[in-house]
């Protein structure tokens, strides 16, 4: 069985390692600040008792006030998983690390939440629409997409 | 004087019958070698996950089905389980075990296709993808019994099945599992053994242990590549922990492991359905009380299963009305081929057919 990390223990221990990373934890979910993405992500990478090598679904939901992007990662040695959620307040120009330099899964799933959301991957090899063609307006995926 | 040479770009598809649909490649080429490799995927794009977000929970399940057409039973199931974990709908015991059954027929009626159509690209042209057709024939035979359609189901519901199982199901069901092995046998017996299918596809588009974690492959290809990680093991959803199967894997993660993972997958489902049809309840409800236009609480869900081609999952987040405020769904073999540069870098074009082939791609999924 697949051990789902409590957001809020895992917290308190990356917020030791990496001060004023972690905006908030709960019993499903870890938030963390966008500007530390990757340092979290390259803790949760190496750190002996995380090690989570494979990542699975990387997707955005737009609320309004914010985008939440969501990594779901997995650790196939220690068989748990965790929930990796972070924010982006800026609608016009959102930009957030890429994190295609530690989990390649995210090289399509990235491009797809740019395609779609129009959030930037700073670091991202590639970053062109994957679904829509070149010069489409606007971003479907957006709730003020009509 | 030296002679200058420049590489060749070419296109492959979106019309072509070896891309499984309409995908293209832009292949950079030196003579007759790949030396780059840009897969363009979107001709089949739908809107699937914004189509969602104006539709009710239960009339987003016929939406599921045009994801993976191959396998749409299995994508009605990663939904519901997605949307009863959301909820919190407790499935009757004998609609887990109709699901079980389906889920493991469509995978072997999806590996049947993946093995034959991958034959056909090695250049067995039709021959032994006819042959595995005659016996997805008498599963396709099966699920029209239960929902009257041949390709998307709409069969599964929120908290269990549709409707319960006719009484002619079951005779039908066994017939089918015992007369099963011997065709797989048969299966065997044409492909396994052939000097050309072996030149063709052992050593071929090898995909290492590390880099298929890395790129988050999963399903089949992962397995070949020799890690044991099969959610239904891992992580059992359902009742698959009341069942007695093995995870089979590969050893190099090369064309022919990928190949015969399937085909043992296949008698691993058998031997699963076997299973479920002694431990099925004979009687008893196939659906939870759910109404049709039912609110889950606000809050969010990750529902996943092991799909035929690897882990589906659907990500959903509610804000307390009728419709899904976000859908995402998450395609095992767009992940897959992400892995296709590594593999086919330094192959000539006929080898990225079958390296391709091999992976078994559906584009209504990679589309969505």
């Amino acid at each position: 069985m697949t051990v789902a990390l409590n957001g809020e223990d895992t917290g308190k221990k990356i917020a030791e390692a990496i001060p004023g990373s972690v905006v908030s934890g709960d019993k499903n979910s870890l938030i963390v600040e966008s500007k530390s993405l990757l340092q979290v992500a390259e803790y949760l990478k190496n750190t002996p008792g995380m090690e989570f090598d494979y990542l699975t679904v990387v997707t955005a939901v737009d609320f309004m006030e914010y985008f939440e992007v969501v990594y779901r990662l997995v650790s196939m040695k220690n068989n748990q998983s965790l929930m990796l959620k972070t924010r982006v307040f800026d609608r016009v120009n959102p930009t957030i690390p890429s994190v295609t330099g530690l989990w390649r899964a995210a090289y399509y799933q990235e491009r797809e939440i740019f395609d779609l959301f129009g959030i930037k991957f700073e670091g991202h090899p590639y970053l062109k629409r994957l679904l829509l063609w070149e010069g489409f307006e606007g971003y479907p995926l957006r709730r003020d997409y009509l | 004087m030296p002679i200058k040479t420049e590489s060749f770009y070419l296109n492959v598809g979106p019309q072509h019958p070896s891309t499984h649909g309409v995908f293209r490649l832009r292949l950079a080429l030196d003579g007759e070698v790949v030396t780059d490799v840009e897969p363009i995927v979107g001709y089949l794009h739908r809107g699937i996950e914004k189509l969602a977000e104006t539709r009710t929970y239960t009339q987003i399940i016929p939406l599921t089905d045009r994801l993976d057409y191959l396998a749409s039973m299995t994508d009605n199931v990663a939904y519901c389980v997605a949307v009863e974990k959301l909820a919190g709908i407790k499935v009757p015991e004998r609609a887990e075990y109709i699901r079980i059954i389906f889920s493991e027929l469509m995978r072997i009626s999806s590996h049947m296709m993946a093995v034959g159509f991958y034959l056909n690209d090695c250049g067995a042209f039709f021959t032994p993808v006819l042959y595995m057709w005659r016996e997805r024939e008498k599963i396709i035979d099966l699920f029209d019994m239960v929902c009257g359609q041949r390709l998307l189901y709409n069969y599964m519901r929120v908290g269990g099945v549709s409707q319960d199982l006719p009484d002619e199901f079951m005779p039908a069901l066994k017939k089918f599992i015992d007369e099963m092995p011997r065709y797989i046998g048969e299966y065997n017996q044409l492909i396994k053994q052939n000097e050309i299918f072996l030149a063709r596809s052992k050593g071929v588009g090898i995909l290492p242990k590390e880099t298929a974690i890395n790129i988050g492959a999963s399903g089949p290809v992962l397995r070949a590549s020799g890690v044991k990680w099969d959610l239904r093991k891992m992580d059992p959803y359902s009742l698959y922990d009341r069942f007695d199967f093995d995870i089979c894997t590969g050893e190099v993660g090369d064309c022919y492991d990928r190949y015969w993972v399937r085909m043992q997958e296949m008698t691993q489902s058998l031997r699963i359905i076997e299973q479920a049809m002694k431990q099925m309840p004979d009687k008893g409800p196939v659906r939870a009380d759910v109404p049709q236009f039912f609110r889950p609480p606000a809050g969010e869900a990750y529902g996943y299963i092991e799909a035929p081609k690897g882990n589906l999952g659907f990500y959903i987040v509610s804000d307390g009305s009728i419709a899904p405020y976000r859908l995402h769904i998450f395609p095992p073999t767009l992940i897959n081929i992400t892995a296709l540069r590594d593999m086919v870098i330094g192959w000539k074009v006929a080898d990225l057919i079958i390296i391709f082939g091999s992976m078994d791609v559906v584009l209504g999924e990679i589309d969505r």
